[in-house]
């Protein structure tokens, strides 16, 4: 008896011309009317392809199905019991690409808005004060993870549920990783990161901050004084420069430096806080990913008239999410499609006071199956800006690895891992995240995170067979 | 955590802190450095290992009053904490048995300069040492680089104290003397070190600068603290700090720190004036 499909239920936003000047959140969240509504609509499909569609397999159905039935603590439950991190998976997780892509609905209708039914279920938990989920008795086993973003923090909680005592490693004065450095306020604020840290730690896990692991402790000496494991979770923290001439003039930033100022360090409040940044009336942010987007949001935020984003290829390629891009859109960031940087024009002082570009257009495809782009020649035009953003993507940070040769590692410097079950080559330390993958999504680090505790567990319980098995 | 211990005013803008991080003060070795943050509003700001005490758990800071933040930091004591602090970072110095080494340091350069010649002392070379400071007042540690020295030269900008001359001078000498010189460090202000560098290239001899550049996290992550040295563009925190001075563009490092002048110049009257005003009240 088919029944009739309602409308997706839209996601209350800031308006733009609001938003644009300010760092609150962008997405104000579903009522509890509207969230009851939305689960409405989830079919309960009796094979659900939602959840194969999840990388950390949340039961997507059992949770919409508890929610609708207003028992809010069996909607936790449920959501928690794959999931360490919903409030932030509901806000930054690329749901259009994961499991509303499968949703059985969005063949002939909108798919359920499975990520702001995660995000109402995570805040209202939130409100209520968080609860601890009962523990394992305790094994005896010391973990340590190195890295407190998503990969870290999902592994942690994993193995301190399971009865395991976990030890997390985090360079910075504060955890969460991307997660507080790198993602705007806007979009996730770090109220939400904190409280989910802080249940992650409600577990029993101990997270010792400006702690720089290759240079206070190595690997080794960290598996000889008393770890049994060690889980790498470092991601992908070096940035990339297009190496062009100007590069490093005043007012050229890395992404990550610009996010990094803004986010952890609270620019965007200076005086108050102390760490400074420097934005100028004509920014140019140079790439199309989420990364990208996120620093010119923050770039108009902190008060720029025009911001671009320059991009060598087209709409169609853009690797951002289309919700940012249409937000940023909605904001008035300036989109330069097909243009590619050549030099940055800097004064005899040394500030950045333009770009010279060169107009692309697309041949045929490359390795990552995306039209290459190729210059026009005799294109190039220069373009009046004052800031300059690379958000180019990032390689792993080969910090951690200085005094581990034993680690195998790529070309590209990321960890040999299996997939599976995030073993690397060297015995009793796995791998996961941006660190194996490459710069990649908060979901993915977590799914790694995810399987690895799980292998990790495995092992302390039998550690006896093979340890790698696959490719050599 | 990260309580200080001791404190000494070296110079009037010259503070030195004893800071309580054993685990710091168990790996670190010469040349590497911490990033400290005052308080939770704070700046991450790196300063170089002045000295270590494996034994105590203890680091020595030294920094000179230039903006808010050592503003900030100058107005802490004995038994207060700081926010954070994190190390080693940074690549130590490639301590080797060298021959006839010299160690110019300026200014605060002095500070950083003390463990290197220790070290290269003990590694058996003959070290001769030149520390010079703009005035009388500004110059300190004469007596433990006399420890860790073979020779030690002292000057002055103003010839308040010792001789009068800047650092470059009697390094040109020595330069010139004819005796055999394996290598030079020099760490102090960036125009210093350039001198340094300068100075010594005509006689081709090595020379080892520590570079002072604007850097937010120190662990390779945002790239604020780039350099180009050799024609290259290097991370001062995972390169460095210590790079071939013959190599170094001094004019975009210096360009370079100067990318927050005007905000430094704001928060450090903000500052001023919010003492000013608690003063007041306090009164």
């Amino acid at each position: 008896m088919p029944k009739e499909i309602a409308p997706r239920n839209e996601m209350p936003r800031q308006d733009p011309r609001v938003r644009r000047r300010n760092f609150n959140e962008v997405a104000l969240g579903y009522d509890l009317e509207t969230a009851l509504a939305e689960a409405e609509r989830c079919l309960q499909c009796k094979k659900p392809q939602c959840i194969a569609g999840c990388p950390v397999q949340v039961r997507i159905p059992e949770f919409i199905l508890a929610l609708r039935e207003k028992d809010m603590w069996r909607a936790v439950e449920v959501l928690k019991d794959k999931n360490s991190l919903p409030a932030i998976c509901g806000r930054v997780c690329p749901q259009e690409t994961q499991c509303e892509i499968q949703c059985v609905l969005g063949k002939k209708h909108e798919p359920v808005a499975i990520g702001r039914l995660e995000r109402f279920v995570a805040d209202w938990e939130r409100e209520q004060g968080m609860r601890t989920p009962p523990l394992a008795p305790p094994t005896g086993k010391h973990v340590a993870v190195i890295g407190a973003g998503p990969a870290g923090l999902t592994a942690a909680g994993d193995l301190a549920k399971m009865g395991h005592k976990v030890t997390i490693f985090e360079a910075l004065h504060a955890p969460g990783g991307v997660l507080i450095y790198g993602i705007p306020e806007f979009r996730l604020p770090k109220d939400v990161v904190r409280a989910e840290v802080e249940y992650v730690q409600s577990l029993g896990v101990e997270i010792r901050l400006n702690t720089v692991v290759g240079k206070l402790y190595t690997i080794d000496e960290m598996l000889k004084d008393g770890f049994d494991a060690v889980f790498l979770g470092t991601g992908a923290g070096l940035p990339m420069f297009m190496n062009i001439p100007g590069e490093n003039y005043n007012g050229v930033y890395s992404a990550n430096e610009f996010l990094t100022r803004t986010n952890l360090m609270k620019a965007y409040l200076f005086p108050e806080y102390d760490t400074p940044i420097n934005v100028g009336r004509k920014v140019a942010v140079v790439g199309a990913g989420n990364v990208a987007m996120d620093s010119a949001r923050c770039a108009l935020r902190l008060g720029a008239d025009e911001v671009h984003i320059v991009y060598r290829r087209s709409r169609a390629e853009m690797p951002a999410r289309a919700e940012e891009v249409a937000n940023a859109e909605e904001e008035g960031i300036i989109f330069d499609f097909l243009t590619n940087p050549v030099e940055i024009h800097g004064t005899d002082k040394g500030w950045v006071c333009g770009m010279r570009c060169i107009r692309m257009e697309l041949g045929e495809p490359d390795a990552s199956g995306r039209r290459r782009p190729v210059p026009v020649p005799g294109s190039e035009f220069d373009m009046e800006v004052d800031t300059v953003i690379m958000a180019l993507g990032t390689q792993p940070n080969p910090l951690v690895f200085s005094n581990t040769p034993w680690l195998e590692r790529t070309k590209h410097g990321t960890v040999v891992a299996n997939e599976e079950n995030g073993r690397t080559k060297m015995e009793r330390v796995w791998a996961g995240g941006d660190i194996v993958t490459g710069a990649a999504t908060v979901i993915s680090a977590m799914g790694a995170g995810k399987r690895a505790a799980a292998d990790i567990d495995a092992y302390l319980k039998d550690p006896n067979g093979p340890w790698w098995v696959g490719p050599e | 955590m990260y309580r200080i211990t001791a404190r000494e005013d070296l110079a009037p803008v010259t503070k030195l802190f004893v800071v309580e991080a054993p685990e710091v003060a168990r790996k670190c070795k010469s040349g590497q450095f911490v990033i400290v943050r005052v308080s939770e509003h704070g700046e991450r700001v790196p300063l170089t290992i002045a000295d270590y005490d494996r034994q105590r758990g203890e680091l020595t800071i030294v920094f000179q009053v230039v903006g808010k933040t050592t503003a900030e930091l100058s107005t802490l004591g004995v038994g207060d904490s700081l926010a954070s602090l994190t190390g080693p970072l940074g690549l130590p110095t490639e301590i080797e048995k060298y021959g006839t080494v010299v160690m110019v340091g300026g200014g605060v350069g002095i500070a950083p300069i003390f463990p290197i010649a220790r070290d290269l002392k003990e590694a058996g070379n003959y070290v001769i040492g030149i520390i010079g400071a703009r005035t009388r007042e500004l110059l300190f540690w004469e007596d433990r680089m006399r420890t860790v020295t073979d020779e030690l030269i002292v000057c002055t900008d103003d010839g308040s104290y010792a001789r009068k001359a800047l650092v470059t001078e009697p390094l040109k000498e020595l330069c010139q003397s004819g005796r055999t010189i394996h290598r030079v460090w020099g760490i102090g202000p960036a125009i210093m070190m350039k001198f340094v560098s300068l100075t010594t290239k005509p006689f081709g001899i090595q020379t080892i600068v520590s570079l002072n550049s604007i850097m937010v996290d120190g662990t390779g992550m945002c790239g604020a603290c780039r350099v180009v040295v050799g024609g290259r563009t290097r991370f001062c925190c995972v390169h460095g700090p210590e790079f071939d001075g013959h190599e170094v563009d001094w004019d975009l490092l210096m360009a370079r720190q100067r990318i927050y002048l005007d905000k430094e110049k704001l928060a450090l009257e903000r500052y001023q004036q919010l003492c000013e005003a608690h003063r007041e009240t306090v009164h």
